[in-house]
């Protein structure tokens, strides 16, 4: 029974609660309690992974003293990633926050564009007519970090392996393989006898860089599909659900029998979702794999272009290339307002492009070719803040 | 409910001679009984499924962890303390700002207007409260975030507030028009400006229920997603006072996590939904069971 | 809505002065602050959706595609989504409703009657995401492999009924909302059933009536227009709902043409696109959708209330 006396204390204690959050100061960071679940190498060089600390020549920039939170928003195809550098990154800097919204390059590239964020990340780089929206007389820095693979999953119960060509995947996304047991697929598959279910598309409801890099393969490997949907991080799907984010489209599948999707490699593994094999260009079926985008990553190293804006790596060359590979990007002007955020900026993204470059693999992601990676801290001096360097 | 006395009093019933006409209206009647008592148990069952549902996959997540771990990567643990602070915080500032300005509306109502305005105001709330809460929300996005270019917790606190204010308003009112005027006329009869009255004596009176209208109006908050999507928008990070920056909250955390491909984060998602299940059910339990125990008596 | 009570007579006492005025203008001004919001918003919306009404014109309402590459946007899969969800909640919600609000008010005892009001309000405090996260890992896969399969084993020869199936889409979210809408049409139908005369009902008793009779004969012609009243509040609640629709409609972009397809509603498509639209056509086309939503909401919602208001007021005059 609710007597006055309880009356009063709910009284009390509401308003003793509003005095409370009247009372705290501004944002404390929350003191990292816990290690980090990976742990940050504090010694690249012993990793022995390609791509390591170069010549430690170099002095590495530092972040601002002051406690500070970069926000940043855009891609959920690098998010697992992204999310284990900036728990990383608070480890050693136990001053600086980064807040991530993992909501899809599109929103990525319109948020930085917008200036709603400090920094943004896209697997897809900006288009021309992206780049003419930005404010005037501004330019946008794209800055590499790491390649994924584009995998294929699917939800059938009871098969674990399954092989698909070119044809398959555009079949199945242009809506005209609408069964599993179609012949097509079973002639991939040994004539093994796959269920008879019917296949639900899953794609993407939102702009996205792992759209892009799956539509450039499908536009590249199907006439069909270059005539009537072609590619970009939104497009016309002629079929399917749409699902919000990497994490939208494993979770869908993962929930649907019957299902096929298309989400970065981590995703797959850590979902514990099946993902099929892929035939490459040279004829081989592969499995997505770090190595496979790899291969393909040093085989197109030396057409990287000067504007650091590389399309979707479709079908390179090698036996044991994978053939959906994507470089992802963060993106951050050149010219940043905010002295302290721009250094804060330039020190996470130097951690990233070294340090956190060996953590990748274990995490599904391909470290940058040496080459593309020493660009890039190259291109780490020419930011400016006020027309100063911030690490010259 | 009308206190009518069974029409036909079975024991006298089966002492007549019933014709055939009678032996189907019976019939009918018995079986539009049966359907509607059906009905009524069609409706429950929903309710015993959540619940039921919730508790047993909730119980696993609604651990330590749950309550005092802000969210990890790759759904290898962490938990909502991001959210349930956030929520913590946002919800007295809306309350803050709600009671006042449904309170004070209700007694503009109840106190002052004339009839015509009377119903034309109540009216208007009654239609607030019908309104999609995600259009409040993009509502509050075009003043409290777009000209900042910010989300922000404090627009999320005011959508929540918007969603509040006609609930209190109404039902302040109802319960104001309990009050008898003789409580009035005998305040002003001693003196006592009409401020005061309505302060000291007729919102003490009524305190009790309006109390009940807040705590409803509170529990409403407590479970809107919606409006919080365009204005606190969530964070993963912990942030405590901090208006002016992106704010998590518990709805907006149940929502992130049950479409992720994590176990642990799916298992999360019910954790923290039981934890808003308990906190919403309990206040409405205790609210309305006091009610219910007046209007019984 | 509790039936209105004799308002107490205006006291306007002596002028106070200073503090009396400010007081008074302050209440005035939350007041009006309240009635002036609906208008707010509307205002608002409709302003902000003049940029795509003013591109695609009422043809916004009947094209089919929302590309946002090509900057083309139509909002009829999403109008059509919104109400064949909301037909199917009130397809199951409305009968099932009415009957309870009939037991509840008439013929139940009161020692049973109480207690399942009771639970039916605990029901409407449920929150939306609650119900979608039970909808998602639940109710959708429960309905996919027992009630779909089976529904269109018998009626799949419909068009409208075709499968197939995968749990989520426009049935599981309709399902949902039925149970959602229920303690709305509950609360209110009874309420409408309670201010029906009691001498309508005893004529009918003095004359030998079953029970049931006298709710049929008696009290629903009297009640009529304020049940329909209580469908429509409930269809109001139905349309503007958000999260448990989102997390169950399946999100798909097309025209549905059948209930077990995937599909979208304005405020699912408003949920899950309006963060990440850019600015300019897209924002004002969701915007546009939006206010779309609000016009029907608040105009069902004044149908509604002067349908209801039409039986409750009768009781004060007989």
């Amino acid at each position: 029974m609710i007597t006055p006396v309880t009356k009063r204390l709910v009284v009390l204690g509401l308003l003793a609660a509003v005095g409370a959050t009247a009372c705290s100061g501004a944002a404390t960071p929350s003191p990292s309690s816990a290690a980090p679940s990976v742990t940050a190498p504090s010694d690249a060089a012993s990793s022995g992974a390609p791509a390591s600390a170069p010549a430690s020549a170099v002095t590495a920039p530092a972040p601002a003293s002051a406690s500070l939170t970069l926000q940043g928003a855009g891609a959920t195809f690098p998010a697992p990633l992204y999310q284990t550098w900036f728990e990383a990154f608070n480890g050693k800097y136990s001053n600086i926050q980064i807040d991530y919204q993992a909501n899809g390059s599109g929103a990525g590239i319109k948020a930085i564009t917008e200036g709603t964020v400090d920094f943004g990340a896209s697997d897809a780089a900006m288009k021309d007519d992206e780049i003419a929206k930005l404010p005037a007389g501004s330019k946008i820095v794209h800055i590499p970090t790491a390649l994924g693979a584009v995998v294929i999953i699917f939800n059938l119960p009871g098969v674990t392996d399954l092989n698909l060509d070119a044809a398959n995947v555009a079949g199945i996304y242009l809506g005209t393989i609408k069964k599993w047991n179609d012949p097509a697929i079973a002639a991939n598959n040994g004539g093994a006898t796959l269920p008879d279910k019917d296949i639900l598309v899953v794609h993407r409801s939102d702009g996205s860089g792992t759209t892009n890099a799956f539509t450039t393969y499908l536009d590249t490997v199907s006439p069909d599909w270059h005539s009537k949907v072609g590619k970009g991080k939104e497009v016309n799907w002629p079929t399917g659900v749409g699902a919000q984010g990497n994490d939208g489209v494993a979770g869908g599948v993962k929930q649907t029998e019957g299902a096929v999707g298309y989400v970065e490699l981590n995703y797959a593994t850590t979902a514990s979702l099946t993902s099929a094999k892929l035939k490459n260009a040279d004829g081989q079926f592969v499995a997505g794999s770090t190595d496979g985008v790899t291969a393909a990553a040093e085989a197109a190293a030396s057409g990287f272009p000067a504007d650091f804006r590389q399309a979707p790596i479709i079908n390179g060359a090698g036996a044991t290339t994978y053939p959906i590979a994507s470089y992802t990007y963060l993106l951050a002007y050149l010219d940043q307002k905010d002295a302290d955020k721009g250094k804060t900026f330039v020190a996470f993204a130097y951690w990233a492009l070294t340090d956190g470059q060996a953590t990748e693999t274990s995490l599904g992601y391909a470290p940058l070719p040496a080459a593309i990676q020493q660009k890039s801290i190259d291109e780490l001096h020419t930011f400016t803040s006020g027309g100063s360097p911030i690490w010259p | 409910m009308t206190t009518l006395a069974p029409v036909m009093d079975r024991s006298i019933a089966s002492r007549l001679v019933r014709s055939k006409a009678d032996q189907r209206r019976a019939r009918t009647d018995r079986m539009m009984r049966g359907f509607s008592l059906a009905a009524a148990i069609a409706c429950v069952i929903p309710l015993a499924a959540v619940i039921i549902f919730v508790t047993i996959n909730g119980l696993g997540g609604l651990n330590l962890d749950l309550l005092t771990k802000p969210p990890r990567a790759l759904g290898t643990g962490g938990g909502a303390a991001s959210a349930i602070l956030g929520s913590l915080q946002m919800i007295p500032l809306a309350t803050l700002v709600a009671v006042p300005v449904g309170v004070l509306g209700a007694v503009y109502v109840a106190e002052f207007s004339g009839r015509r305005s009377a119903d034309a105001i109540r009216f208007a709330a009654d239609v607030l409260v019908g309104i999609p809460s995600i259009l409040v929300g993009i509502f509050v996005f075009t003043f409290l975030v777009l000209p900042f270019k910010q989300f922000n917790a404090f627009a999320g606190s005011m959508a929540l507030a918007l969603l509040m204010v006609p609930v209190i308003m109404r039902t302040t009112e109802e319960i104001l028009r309990l009050v008898p005027g003789t409580l009035r006329e005998a305040s002003l009869a001693l003196g006592i400006p009409m401020w005061r009255t309505v302060l000291s004596v007729v919102l003490r009176t009524g305190l009790t229920g309006i109390l009940t209208g807040v705590m409803l109006a509170v529990a409403r908050a407590f479970g809107e997603t919606a409006p919080l999507l365009f204005t606190a928008l969530g964070s993963r990070l912990v942030n405590v006072g901090d208006f002016a920056k992106p704010m998590d909250a518990l709805p907006i955390f149940i929502y992130v996590n049950a479409r992720q491909p994590y176990p642990v984060l799916n298992q999360q998602a019910w954790g923290a939904a039981l934890l808003l299940l308990i906190v919403v059910l309990t206040i409405n339990i205790l609210v309305r069971a006091r009610s219910w125990g007046r209007r019984a008596a | 809505m509790a039936a209105p009570s004799a308002a107490p007579r205006r006291l306007t006492g002596r002028s106070g002065g200073l503090p009396d005025r400010l007081f008074r203008s302050a209440s005035g001004l939350a007041a009006i602050g309240v009635t002036l919001l609906i208008i707010a918003i509307g205002v608002m919306l409709a302003l902000n959706s003049t940029e795509a009404f003013g591109k695609f014109g009422l043809g916004f309402i009947t094209n089919t595609v929302w590309d946002p590459v090509a900057e083309v946007f139509g909002a009829l899969p999403y109008i059509v989504g919104t109400l064949l969800s909301s037909a199917i909640a009130l397809v199951i919600a409305a009968p099932i409703g009415i009957l309870t609000a009939i037991f509840l008010a008439e013929l139940a005892p009161r020692r049973l009657s109480i207690p399942l009001t009771f639970l039916i309000e605990l029901l409407a405090a449920i929150p939306s995401v609650v119900f979608g996260l039970w909808g998602v890992f639940v109710l959708s896969p429960f309905l996919g492999s027992t009630v779909d399969p089976f529904l269109i084993r018998i009626l799949g020869w419909i068009p409208i009924f075709a499968g197939p199936s995968y749990g989520i889409g426009l049935f599981s979210a309709g399902i949902i909302l039925a149970i959602m809408v229920l303690p709305t049409i509950v609360a209110i139908s009874r309420e409408v059933i309670s201010s029906v005369p009691d001498s309508q009902r005893e004529a009918m008793a003095a004359l030998g009536a079953t029970r049931w009779e006298i709710v049929r004969r008696a009290v629903l012609p009297f009640a009529r227009s304020g049940i329909i009243g209580a469908v429509i509040l409930g269809l109001g609640r139905a349309l503007g709902e958000t999260m448990a629709v989102t997390m169950v409609i399946g999100n798909a972009q097309d025209l549905p043409t059948s209930i077990f397809d995937q599909s979208q509603t304005i405020a699912s498509k408003i949920a899950t696109t309006f963060n990440e639209a850019s600015i300019g056509i897209q924002t004002s086309s969701l915007i546009a959708l939006g206010f779309i939503l609000l016009v029907i909401t608040i105009g069902l919602n004044v149908l509604a209330r002067l349908l209801v208001r039409r039986v409750t007021a009768g009781e004060r005059r007989t």
